[in-house]
């Protein structure tokens, strides 16, 4: 006999602790960057642009978009686990979800890259 | 014992009129209603937003002249409650992880705190943009 203990598949303590690494970054971001705001206000199209293109502010931006996405695909996961029952349509909508996600996520570089 | 708790009659319903949630309920069904609005609009608004106002100056005022419409106004404000809401229940819940304020009078006031904090917030940020 193996002795096995069943505890599941391993992802939800990682998840767990993506959820909450994640909102500290988005955290973090939301108080530099309304700084930033108060400090270039009122803002014009030049400083909004430089804004992000600095260098430090373009990753510390694709950082903060990475994990809001990674953020809320846990989170619409845990939502559509709870009320989605049929599992078919659940998986759906969760490759729906990261699909929109990843392509968020691709859009996201596009912009501040071409900005 | 066991057979007389299991037998005994709990008053169950799943009436939402009827449902009275506790305050931290309530905070935290808003987290949960903030959150999906955030991802089902408000993370492609936010794209949109950025791609429109980085692009060019053109786009820039064009962003700039729309944040004059009342109706423009009104979903930024929704969105900014939303995110507050959910950025301050999000702070409630860190701490409770790090067994900060679980017991149940300070998780009432923190609940409370929650709310008011991302209602006025939003009531003030709301006056300022319109």
């Amino acid at each position: 006999m193996v002795k096995r203990v069943v505890v599941g598949a391993h992802y939800g303590l990682r998840d767990w602790l993506a959820q909450r690494v994640t909102a500290v970054v988005m955290v973090v971001f939301t108080i530099i960057f309304v700084a930033a705001l108060i400090r270039h206000s009122p803002m014009g199209y030049g400083e909004w642009k430089a804004l992000f293109t600095h260098g430090a502010m373009r990753v510390l931006t694709l950082l903060f978009f990475l994990s809001l996405f990674y953020h809320a695909w846990i989170g619409v996961r845990d939502i559509l686990m709870d009320y989605i029952q049929p599992t078919g349509i659940r998986l759906f909508l969760e490759v729906l979800v990261i699909l929109a996600l990843v392509g968020y996520g691709i859009w996201t570089i596009s912009i501040l890259w071409s900005a | 014992m066991a057979q007389v708790s299991m037998t005994k009659k709990r008053p169950k319903h799943l009436d939402l009129m009827k449902i009275r949630l506790p305050l931290p309920g309530i905070v935290s069904i808003l987290h949960r209603v903030s959150g999906a609005a955030l991802f089902l609009i408000g993370i492609p608004f936010l794209l949109a937003v950025m791609n429109c106002s980085l692009a060019n100056q053109d786009g820039f005022d064009r962003w700039k002249a729309s944040i004059g419409n009342p109706l423009v106004k009104v979903i930024l404000i929704g969105f900014l409650w939303a995110y507050l809401h959910h950025f301050f229940a999000g702070l409630r819940y860190l701490a409770l992880d790090l067994h900060k304020g679980i017991d149940l009078p300070t998780a009432r006031l923190t609940s409370k705190l929650v709310l008011i904090a991302s209602i006025a917030l939003t009531l003030i940020l709301g006056a300022w943009l319109w």
